[in-house]
């Protein structure tokens, strides 16, 4: 029954998520993973899940964790996909409360909910601050019970390298390689998904685990699968520097109350705890009353980091400021937040329950991904059962979770992304399903399994063999500095140009690196020459869409082509906000629209094309997190309604 | 002359090649740990006596110590490699692979057998389907606190290394799995389940091979009260093999 086996690379939230639908519903799955499916980086994610489960009394709603979503992502998410994520959310959070997830409770015994970044509601499900690690268990443990029961097989320290795709162009398989034997094996499958997280590592240190190659999204992409909006990446705000990582502290220590702030005077030479209240700078809570140090994260990471590189105020005049919980109680701390104050204290020797953290933005996410397609109803939510949902441009392979571009449009909220992993890979179990009912697929030929086995077997000899000069692990610590310098927080178009002559360089080398490694056993470096050859791959992309997007949006923040809003303390009927509205209205014409980066094989440069963004329940609007935009924004539309009418 | 970090690596080219020690001696850097050290070797793959070797092989993912994929036995003590600090702990630094699974290579070993024993035990909540069927059970504050406890086990296998019961060719489930079966048996519904879950643990390699020496609880990185589940567990199953069939089933 080959042909109604599913073949899922990645066992984190998404992939385990659509695996235990997929043998609710009657599949039988085959999971292939780099890691034991349990070390996925789905653990270190620390804050929570969102979902308006609206127990607090606050009247919150999904309608409302939709626009905050949206809205935070400064409309660029297709808006079905994420109307029926946000609806679906509370129940998906049931369902992780049923799998047994050691969620905080209320003094009743009710789910806890705290607050995060973007919104003003508490709608954030959390177990302790690793809640990413406990969702992850929950789900490993419901695919260990249909492995049991002999519906899953799980192909561990395994790595995927090609997609198996027949004369039609869709997927019938893919090839894997087993990284202790080193031996290569195809698989052959009614559906491919691909849930392999982001591509952190192309940025070096960064807060993302040692796997995070993107080695399987380059895969697909040179096999011709789209890749969206690959300039959008998350940088978060509160990072802790490290010499082999940059740790997290997590966005729930700003909703647990954590300020952040900086001495007014970057002289000051008082202790921290005897600088007095009004000569310390919360510029966080001056500048957005309103959300205060809960701003959504890309807002957060450019006020973090022009507080230390423009003005000059980075405590102890490094590129670092205050992020303080001193003032809570120890006790409630240990509760809420444990996990991390004590990776804070393993680090760094502090105990920030005593003395404020010191942290500075680092790499974190990537809202782009593979182009992951839907179907939409009637009411522009998601059709069900459609094989549609999360299914790439090539048919039959899926991309979910981190590894797609849908949800986040350009900037993810916090907590948002456990949800959309879930939830998406329930869709895509089910979407996989719906496909089964569908195809009447006839067995792949041996030939062809055999055929594609050997050219990836004789592709490997080659890396083995490969003995030039260069160290590839060294290429990639010049490739990560040199993404993180030009292509992060800021950026340039000069720097950008510059950049991408770097990576050329980058590639060239790579053809003259050594394998380092010539053993048949557990070659680490001989695969890495292949996965630092699709960071490369990937990162022209993630180069090129940003090169060409010359606006700001989300966490794409080109200053030269920035459209900054009145300060506010502008009256309403100031003109300043009708010219910043007309151009928020032209940028929009030309740049709300999804980049597709297409690779093509006989250029160094990706294809880049652009596609509507389907924008049917919100019309876009300047984002305003101040509070005081909401209302020159309504008068601007009643005058030009007003002009339209007359 | 500039600061070095001196390391000694137990090593091994495959699973059935002999093992052999490498020294190293590396650049400081300011906040190393043992990950950065082996990330700096692969960069200058030679060894102190200058000659090239191959890049060491190890297992990591996440780095802050929530995976379980970094441990080895460092200075003697197993332990994960992301946490062990240059600044604390002594040099020449010593790291060799754990001792009670098979080594695929260098310091990277087999644990495939902690995941077997989870399935041994039935290791989950049965749940009646994934789709919408309200809250789960209410849970007070307290047992949130002792749940997420036992919850946080990496299954990283540090409480089997150091366990004189758990050997490489014995079949004892150990510490870790023993302190799941008490988690799953703790949760509302997983309770309904319960006996299950018992009938499984004293099996063969069960509860019972446990000689209590009391090791695991000080060597797990989450401190989780592995000695309280083996008591619990324990008692659990004396209550029902005294009452049998009219124990209530929990």
């Amino acid at each position: 029954m080959s042909e109604k086996r599913v073949l899922i690379v990645g066992g984190g939230l998404a992939g385990l998520a659509a695996a235990m639908r997929a043998c609710e519903l009657g599949l039988e799955v085959d999971i292939f993973s780099m890691v034991h499916v349990k070390r996925s980086h789905s653990v270190c994610a620390q804050g929570g899940i969102n979902g308006a489960v609206n127990t607090k009394g606050e009247g919150d709603s999904p309608k409302i964790h939709f626009i905050d979503t949206i809205k935070g992502g400064d409309f660029l998410a297709d808006q079905p996909p994420v109307l029926s994520m946000c609806e679906a959310a509370p129940a998906v959070i049931n369902m992780m409360d049923r799998l047994g997830v050691t969620f905080n409770r209320t003094p009743e015994g009710l789910l806890d909910f705290r607050r995060f970044g973007g919104t003003l509601h508490h709608r954030t499900a959390f177990a302790g601050a690793s809640t990413g690690q406990q969702l992850l268990y929950g789900l490993d443990e419901q695919v260990r019970r249909w492995e049991a029961e002999g519906k899953v097989r799980k192909f561990e320290n395994w790595e995927f390298t090609r997609l198996i795709l027949d004369n039609d162009g869709k997927a019938v398989g893919l090839v894997a390689q087993d990284l202790n034997t080193m031996e290569f094996k195809s698989f052959p499958g009614l559906a491919v998904v691909l849930a392999t997280g982001g591509p952190g590592l192309m940025f070096g240190k960064t807060t993302n685990s040692t796997i995070n190659f993107g080695s399987a999204t380059a895969a697909a992409y040179k096999q011709g699968v789209w890749y969206g909006n690959p300039e959008m990446v998350q940088i978060h705000p509160t990072g802790i520097p490290g010499s082999d990582k940059l740790r997290l502290i997590s966005e729930s220590a700003r909703g647990e109350g954590g300020r952040v702030w900086v001495p007014r005077n970057p002289k000051d030479a008082r202790p921290w705890n005897t600088i007095p209240a009004e000569d310390r700078f919360y510029f966080l809570e001056e500048r957005y009353p309103l959300y205060g140090n809960l701003v959504p994260r890309d807002i957060a990471t450019r006020e973090i980091a022009q507080v230390c590189t423009k003005m000059g105020l980075g405590v102890g005049g490094r590129n670092a400021v205050y992020l303080d919980l001193t003032h809570r109680d120890e006790d409630y701390l240990t509760r809420k937040l444990g996990a991390i104050l004590d990776i804070y204290e393993k680090f760094r020797g502090v105990d920030p329950k005593k003395v404020p953290m010191e942290i500075y933005p680092a790499y974190h996410y990537s809202m782009g991904g593979l182009y992951a397609g839907y179907e939409a109803d009637g009411t522009g939510r998601l059709m069900k059962d459609s094989p549609l949902n999360q299914m790439t441009n090539i048919p039959n392979v899926y991309a979910v979770g981190e590894a797609d571009h849908q949800y986040h449009g350009a900037n993810r909220l916090g907590a948002n992304s456990l949800m959309s992993c879930i939830f998406a890979g329930l869709v895509t179990g089910e979407s996989v399903v719906a496909l089964a009912k569908n195809s009447k697929t006839a067995p792949v030929a041996s030939s062809v399994l055999e055929s594609e086995c050997k050219l990836e077997t004789e592709n490997y000899k080659k890396l083995v063999a490969q003995d030039g000069p260069e160290n590839p692990f060294v290429i990639h610590r010049e490739l990560g500095d040199a993404m993180s310098a030009f292509c992060l927080i800021e950026r340039h178009n000069d720097e950008l140009l510059q950049l991408r002559g770097m990576i050329e360089g980058y590639a060239e080398r790579l053809k003259k690196a050594s394998s380092l490694d010539k053993s048949g056993s557990g070659n680490m470096s001989a695969v890495f020459l292949r996965q630092l050859d699709g960071m490369i791959c990937m990162s022209k992309a993630v180069v090129e869409g940003a090169i060409l997007r010359d606006e700001c949006r989300g966490a794409h923040y080109k200053p030269a082509f920035d459209n900054e809003a009145p300060s506010k303390e502008t009256p309403i009927d100031d003109p300043a906000w009708t010219a910043y509205y007309e151009k928020f209205l032209t940028q929009s014409q030309e740049w709300l629209k999804t980049t597709i980066a297409k690779h093509d094989s006989s250029k160094s440069l990706p294809t880049i094309e652009y596609k509507p963004v389907d924008s049917r329940h919100l019309e876009p609007e300047p984002r305003d997190y101040t509070g005081v935009g909401k209302k020159a924004w309504a008068k601007f539309k009643a005058s030009r309604t007003a002009q339209g009418q007359a | 002359m500039s600061k070095t970090v001196e390391v000694r690596i137990k090593r091994q080219d495959s699973p059935k090649a002999p093992a052999y020690w490498d020294e190293f001696s590396i650049p400081y850097e300011e906040g190393m740990n043992v990950i950065s050290i082996l990330q700096s070797i692969r960069r200058d793959p030679r060894n102190k006596q200058g000659k090239t070797v191959t890049p060491v092989n190890w297992e990591s993912s996440c780095l802050e110590e929530v995976c379980g994929a970094c441990t080895m036995v460092i200075n003697g003590k197993v332990r994960q490699a992301c946490t062990a600090l240059v600044d604390q702990i002594s040099q020449p630094i010593s790291l060799e692979p754990m001792t009670k699974f098979p080594v695929e290579r260098d310091l990277r070993v087999n644990r495939q057998r902690i995941f077997e024993n989870l399935k041994k035990i039935n290791g989950w909540v049965d749940v009646d389907g994934y789709h919408d069927l309200g809250p789960g059970p209410r849970q007070s504050p307290i047992d949130q606190e002792l749940t997420y406890k036992f919850s946080e086990c990496m299954s990283c296998g540090c409480c089997m290394e150091v366990c004189p019961q758990f050997t490489m060719d014995g079949n004892f489930i150990g510490a870790a799995v023993i302190g799941q079966t008490q988690l799953f048996n703790m949760h509302p519904s997983g309770a309904m389940h319960a006996q299950k879950r018992l009938d499984a643990v004293t099996s063969e390699g069960g509860i019972q091979d446990c000689g209590l020496a009391q090791q695991c609880v000080k060597a797990c990185p989450k401190h989780i009260p592995l000695v309280e589940a083996i008591g619990q567990v324990q008692r659990s199953v004396t209550v029902s093999q005294v009452f049998g069939s009219f124990s209530k089933r929990k």
